[in-house]
């Protein structure tokens, strides 16, 4: 009896243990930690300014991964000014809803050096986006800007070719942005393997379209012959290209610039002629990037400035010849998809 | 006093110093420097200061009647932005242009209104109105900073038309100048505008109709800045609204005032806003050829500035009236 009632007993054991394997599985740890880790935290956006591709497309695609965690997500539009990006950044540490991630797009090398580090000491995780600044943060995402000035300068030479005049023109951006400081850097340590290829000139246009536009009509009159301009930004390229224009060079000079991949910014002028190459930076992947270290830094346990990131996104000179539908993203399309929200 | 007339060359003001100045450069620019005196080159530095040139004739009436425009700018990028994203949503042309037309006016009326029959003094009527445009404009009705012209429009072949090789826009400033220097010097409303500016009082003791001209003033400032806008967009295919936040304003009015428009009023004319300009343009495009690094430009365009007023103030010290009136 006693012999029957604990094989009993085993058995009973045994079923419910075979029974509960299943369940067993079904337990991932993962999904729990992951909403637990995440569910109501609040991330923040301040990027140069909220009017252009870039942060539009980042915004965008943040907007839409946070939301789909439970979180909050949140930008703040400065419009270009430096000081109204200060005040929404101390807003934003000193306020009750002091947000859990703070990405920011730094005007220039040290502005918000100071500001970074109160978030930081607040306990808000600290992403760079785009522009490198003299700052530990959490992580930078964005580009090399030294390996993007390379492939800018690689691709002006190639489209010059070697029976060229071998002059090229650089229309900077300014000399306090790390993007217009490292892009020139990275520009000249081409240049200097190839010594017959030379810079004619090299103004800044204050990333503005007009300037920039003045300073090629000056450049291109000065040397008729110059075979490439590489413009460090594609949002003030338009003046350059309006220079080469005018100066019925089209076809001649070859524009390298840089940008966001938006379709209108970029693939389309690709297309028509009026840049003869963009390197692009793939933003759909670089917001995946920003994404996925969000969610490690918030599942991590670890105090803000603890571990210091670099996650650079793949970069590519673009030219007409290797446009693909998919080359580009459309702003466009993103905002009739939010529209249709 | 030789207010409107012709320089009194015996006696140095700014705007003689200034002009002084500019050929100075220019002898040396065209002598040092390679490509600098050559018909495109000189070309390049009118169209350069061509868009500015238009901004600061508006800005000029708004001074010499003893008032400030600082909505310039964003009327300018504005109206213009507006324009072309209502074109690039499927607005029809007249429409759209009707639309941004009235806007442009309404504004312009508006700044007019509160100085002159409010009384609110016009450098904080037109900052407010200059912020409420950008943010409205830039808040309501476009999407993005920089709004492209479609492609085909007239905006777009306006920015290609040439004749002597010549680009548009020199030519609208030219004509431009041509009609503001006719208003000042050959029409009543003309004439009045220095009395106005000069004794807003006096003027208007005597019968002028100092208040709707003031009105007429802020209006003819914004629809100038309208057709600002457009050559700017006509040039460049697209306006980028980040001009609002640039030092573009200051500029303008530095043109206006380097060239000798005393911001107290009444004084100064269409020579000296084409004075001016030629020394900004003049210096500017030197300095590209000589490729000075922006930093030192903007050193250097400051360092000049500051000269020649500091010069006006020892040929020219502040008299009795000037002490009593107080510029801006």
């Amino acid at each position: 009896m006693r012999l029957l009632r604990t094989l009993m007993a085993a058995a009973t054991a045994l079923a419910v243990t075979a029974f509960a394997a299943p369940s067993f599985a079904a337990d991932d740890p993962g999904p729990a930690a992951y909403a637990k880790a995440l569910n109501g935290k609040r991330v923040m956006l301040v990027p140069l300014a909220m009017g252009f591709d870039l942060a539009q497309g980042w915004a965008h695609y943040l907007k839409k991964e946070v939301e789909a965690w439970g979180g909050t997500f949140e930008t703040r539009d400065p419009n270009w000014v430096v000081d109204a990006g200060a005040q929404a950044i101390t807003d934003a540490i000193a306020s009750d809803t002091r947000p859990d991630v703070l990405i920011i797009h730094a005007p220039d090398l040290n502005s918000y050096s100071k500001l970074m580090k109160k978030a930081q000491a607040a306990g808000t995780y600290v992403l760079l986006v785009d522009n490198p600044a003299n700052f530990p943060a959490d992580a930078f995402v964005g580009s090399d800007w030294d390996k993007l000035g390379q492939l800018e300068a690689e691709a002006a030479i190639k489209g010059c070719g070697e029976n060229s005049s071998k002059k090229i023109g650089l229309v900077q951006g300014d000399q306090a942005n790390s993007s217009s400081l490292y892009q020139y850097a990275g520009i000249m340590k081409v240049l200097e393997k190839h010594p017959d290829f030379q810079v004619v000139a090299k103004p800044d246009s204050n990333w503005d379209a007009t300037t920039s536009r003045n300073v090629t009509t000056t450049m291109l009159q000065q040397h008729p012959d110059i075979c490439s301009i590489i413009d460090f930004w594609d949002g003030d390229a338009t003046g350059a290209s309006a220079a080469i224009r005018d100066a019925k060079l089209d076809g001649k000079v070859f524009l390298v610039t840089t940008g966001g991949g938006e379709k209108a910014a970029d693939c389309d002028k690709l297309n028509d002629g009026t840049y003869g190459a963009v390197v692009m930076t793939d933003l759909a992947r670089q917001s995946g990037d920003m994404n996925a270290i969000i969610k490690f830094l918030l599942q991590s346990g670890q105090p803000a400035g603890t571990s210091h990131t670099y996650i650079y996104t793949l970069e590519k000179a673009t030219t007409k010849a290797d446009l693909k539908p998919d080359s580009c993203w459309d702003l466009k399309a993103l905002q009739a998809e939010a529209a249709a929200k | 006093m030789n207010a409107i007339g012709w320089p009194n060359w015996r006696r140095l003001n700014q705007e003689g110093i200034v002009f002084a100045i500019a050929v100075l450069l220019f002898a040396a620019a065209a002598l040092g420097l390679p490509g600098f005196l050559t018909a495109d080159n000189l070309v390049a530095i009118v169209r350069s200061v061509s868009v500015l040139g238009i901004l600061a004739l508006g800005m000029a009436l708004v001074i010499i009647g003893r008032g400030i425009d600082l909505s310039a700018v964003a009327i300018m990028a504005m109206s213009v932005a507006w324009y072309l994203q209502l074109l690039n949503t499927g607005t029809s042309d007249g429409l759209a242009f009707a639309y941004v037309l009235a806007g442009v006016l309404a504004i312009g009326l508006l700044n007019g209104f509160l100085v002159a029959y409010a009384d609110v003094p016009a450098i904080f009527v037109t900052l407010a109105t200059g912020s409420f445009v950008f943010g409205y404009v830039r808040s309501q009705l476009i999407t993005q900073d920089a709004v492209p012209v479609p492609q085909g429009h007239w905006v777009e072949l306006l920015g290609g038309v040439r004749f002597l090789d010549i680009p548009v826009e020199v030519f609208v400033f030219a004509g431009l100048a041509f009609l503001v220097f006719l208003f000042l010097r050959y029409t009543k409303w003309g004439r009045f505008i220095y009395f106005a500016g000069d004794n807003p009082v006096a003027a208007r003791n005597i019968g002028i109709p100092v208040r709707p001209m003031l009105v007429l003033r802020y209006a003819l400032s914004a629809v100038v800045a309208l057709i600002a806008g457009l050559l700017t967009a006509a040039s460049l295919h697209s306006i980028n609204t980040r001009v609002v936040n640039s030092t573009l304003l200051y500029d303008i009015v530095l043109v206006a005032v380097i060239g000798g428009i005393g911001l107290s009023g009444g004084r100064g004319g269409v020579r000296n806003v084409l004075v001016g300009a030629a020394l900004i343009g003049i210096l500017l495009n030197a300095m590209t050829i000589i490729d000075i690094p922006l930093l030192y430009q903007n050193l250097i365009k400051a360092a000049i500035l500051l000269g020649a007023i500091i010069v006006d103030g020892i040929i020219n010290p502040r008299d009795e009236q000037t002490a009593q009136q107080g510029d801006i």
